[in-house]
């Protein structure tokens, strides 16, 4: 059943499973990604959408299965990839600028112990140029409003130069410059040939600015392009039942094994 | 073999001051200007000096790595650590005696003091791994358990072993006046690892500490370099353990760079500036002691520290606490200075009495103290003038409040039309909002009441201008 991995596929997910505390929050997961897509990842609340891109990223333990990117491993394939967290995951009270999160992205280019050079920099402001938020550039990350962080975070995204591109919820919360910021940079990124994942929480949007959809609720209901996939029936099952009997299940794994 | 003279116990290091008075007589002889100024100018000998330098060099490495325990959050961890050394402490004796040893042995002691507090960083993080418990309770447990432990086994010591043991007492205060030259060698040697380390590895430490998923991501070895904070506080912690003592040393890691964080929003700075305060209350702290024999320096170098946190908590220019409050009521006043004019725009006229303005400040519920100041203010924004009733708004106070008046309505009419994505913003009350709408948001708010054929009419210019 092991579908074909070519390494034209930028995310290749085989037989996923990832558990937290034992409790299984997503069930066998396969996915091949087409290459140069906008994807979206949909689903109800604690349908374990973050929880896939963690588990891709090696953030959250893998109970099983495989990942590859391009036909090869993340550690191989680490360079091509780039990432957006989760706004909140971090202290934005943290004694830098917006520029100084920016050329975060370029840390890898940079090496160990050496320090940000003036041409690093220069692309960093590139990037915020990219987000419109050159004029930001000195401003302390705590004194910049929500929408501000998000493209902050999605300039030190750009500034990794990846290929392949994982967004955690960067539409969550924000105002309607930083929606139009983030969709102008999505488009130039496939332009660029690239493929960008994104964990969306607005269905609405979803055909306008994404190609392809995951729909996902603890295991992959439906995926592929937008025109196909996205329909009422398929929204019904990822959304309507709750699939009970799936969260039952778990629950009862994580008793047993709790017990044991 | 200098470092038996440090196991004195402590009755006699403070046995000197003891020579004047009585147990109860408390009071220090006073040091004089001269002995203060030889003292602060490292002319007052050789012993002093050496104490001096070593606290403040003990200092100025906490300082700098207590920066990245205070980012990394995990400034309660350190004080886990500081307590889970003792039972190290007192372990490491036992065994060196049983081996036939010197169980005094500083590099024993020492040696036992990193490899249980280590012992206690692991057991904290088992707990949070394989538990559900929070890193809260973990500390609380881990902290006091280990301290505990460590406090039967010296009085297991003091009760058993042949060979007095009250000089591991000081490992709990601190002995800071007990500094010898090789010690405060150590210590300098350790603030320049740390130094060196945060230029070094400012870069690492900083990605790992704002944002560790993104770091393991990008490819960095977190745990590596988590590894590396760490081990630097376990070694600032356990050359502080005799000087200041496990109990207070976390203080010397944590209060510079809480105080330092008040003056910066650099990162470099903040390492510069929690270096400086820490040497300073090092430099203080063993001052004051030396001229007061009586005072524990450990806990004089912690209050020197202190005051520097309460000075900066208070004034600190942007963030310290008058400067906030001055910014809030600042803020306060103009609000109200507003509320005002907009009652005036709303009632139609340009006058304001003396009633109108008391029924504004009970609708508003001001302090007694605003009303003056609130009057004041708009005089000397020129928004009203002085009139024989009370107030009199000239055209631009008039302006003023028919935009106050107009953003009211706008906000309230989005609250209402789109409560469905609203509730992001309400936390902004409705009275308040109004005044810091910016024009963009004010376009938008339009924008998207227009899009539900809701308009909100401008203000009219016949009215405005009275």
């Amino acid at each position: 059943m092991r579908p074909e991995h070519s390494a034209d596929s930028p995310l290749s997910i085989h037989a996923m499973t990832v558990a937290y505390h034992r409790k299984p929050v997503l069930w066998d997961v396969d996915y091949d990604a087409k290459p140069n897509r906008l994807i979206a990842i949909v689903g109800p609340n604690g349908a374990g959408k973050s929880t896939m891109i963690k588990a891709c990223l090696g953030l959250a333990p893998r109970a099983s299965g495989q990942v590859e990117f391009w036909g090869e491993s993340y550690r191989r394939a680490r360079s091509r990839i780039g990432y957006v967290p989760q706004r909140e995951s971090v202290d934005w009270d943290f004694p830098v600028s917006a520029l100084d999160v920016v050329c975060m992205g370029r840390y890898r280019r940079i090496g160990w112990c050496r320090p940000v050079s003036r041409s690093h920099k220069e692309a960093g402001l590139e990037c915020l140029e990219r987000v419109g938020m050159r004029s930001l550039a000195g401003r302390q990350i705590s004194q910049l409003s929500g929408g501000q962080q998000q493209r902050v975070f999605l300039a030190r995204a750009l500034a990794q130069e990846a290929d392949l591109y994982f967004m955690d919820e960067p539409f969550a919360g924000v105002d309607a410059a930083t929606e139009r910021a983030i969709v102008d940079v999505l488009r130039e990124l496939k332009s660029q040939g690239k493929t960008v994942i994104v964990v969306h929480h607005d269905l609405q949007t979803v055909p306008e600015y994404f190609d392809e959809v995951i729909l996902l609720n603890m295991r992959v209901v439906a995926s592929g392009s937008v025109n196909e996939v996205f329909t009422e029936e398929n929204l019904h099952k990822t959304y309507g039942g709750r699939l009970t009997l799936l969260s039952e299940a778990a629950e009862a794994i994580a008793r047993a094994a709790g017990g044991a | 073999m200098e470092f038996l003279s440090f196991f004195i116990p402590t009755i006699a290091a403070n046995g000197h001051s003891h020579g004047g008075g009585s147990l109860t007589d408390v009071s220090d002889e006073w040091p004089t200007w001269s002995e203060i100024f030889e003292t602060m100018a490292l002319r007052a000998g050789h012993n002093t000096n050496t104490v001096i330098l070593g606290t403040v060099m003990l200092g100025i490495a906490a300082g700098v790595v207590g920066v990245f325990a205070l980012l990394r959050k995990r400034s309660l961890m350190t004080d886990a650590l500081s307590h889970a050394t003792l039972p190290g402490i007192a372990l490491a004796f036992l065994v060196a005696a049983a081996l036939g040893a010197e169980g005094r042995s500083l590099p024993v002691l020492l040696v036992g003091a990193t490899l249980s507090g280590a012992l206690g960083v692991v057991c904290i993080q088992a707990i949070i791994r394989f538990t559900r418990l929070r890193e809260d309770a973990a500390i609380g447990i881990v902290l006091s358990v280990f301290f505990g432990a460590g406090i039967v086994g010296l009085s297991y010591i003091q009760a058993n072993a042949a060979s007095g043991a009250a000089g591991l007492n000081k490992f709990i205060y601190g002995q800071t006046a007990a500094m010898g030259r090789g010690d405060a060698i150590l210590m300098a040697c350790i603030a320049a690892l740390a130094v060196v380390a945060a230029l070094v590895l400012l870069k690492e430490f900083a990605i790992v500490c704002f944002n560790d998923a993104f770091a393991k991501v990008d490819g960095w070895p977190v745990s590596l370099i988590d590894l590396a904070m760490m081990s630097l506080v376990v070694v600032v912690t356990v050359a502080g353990l005799q000087a200041v003592g496990l109990i207070l040393v976390v203080a010397m890691l944590i209060i510079p760079s809480v105080a330092a964080r008040f003056w910066t929003d650099r990162l470099w700075l903040l390492v510069v500036l929690a270096a400086l305060i820490g040497g300073a209350s090092g430099y203080f702290g063993s001052v004051v002691s030396a001229l007061l024999p009586r005072k524990p320096a450990g806990a004089v170098i912690v209050l020197t520290a202190g005051a520097i946190f309460a000075i900066s908590l208070v004034f600190a220019p942007q963030r310290g606490a008058l400067a906030s409050l001055v910014r809030r009521v600042r803020l306060r006043i103009r609000f109200a200075g507003e509320h005002l004019l907009e009652f005036a725009y709303e009632r139609g006229g340009a006058e304001l009495s003396e009633a109108d303005i008391t029924s504004v400040a009970r609708l508003r519920a001001w302090p007694f103290w605003m009303r003056p100041i609130v009057v004041r203010s708009i005089l000397r924004r020129g928004q009203a003038v002085r009139s024989a009733n009370a107030l009199l708004l000239t055209d631009e106070g008039l302006e003023r409040g028919a935009r106050i008046s107009r953003n009211h309505k706008l906000w309230e009419q989005y609250l209402t039309s789109y409560a469905d994505i609203a509730p992001s913003h309400v936390d902004w009350s409705v009275d308040q909002v109004e005044h810091v709408l910016s024009d963009e948001l004010i376009a938008e708010l339009e924008a998207q009441l227009a899009a539900r054929g809701i308009v909100v009419p401008a203000p009219t210019g016949e009215r405005a201008a009275r």
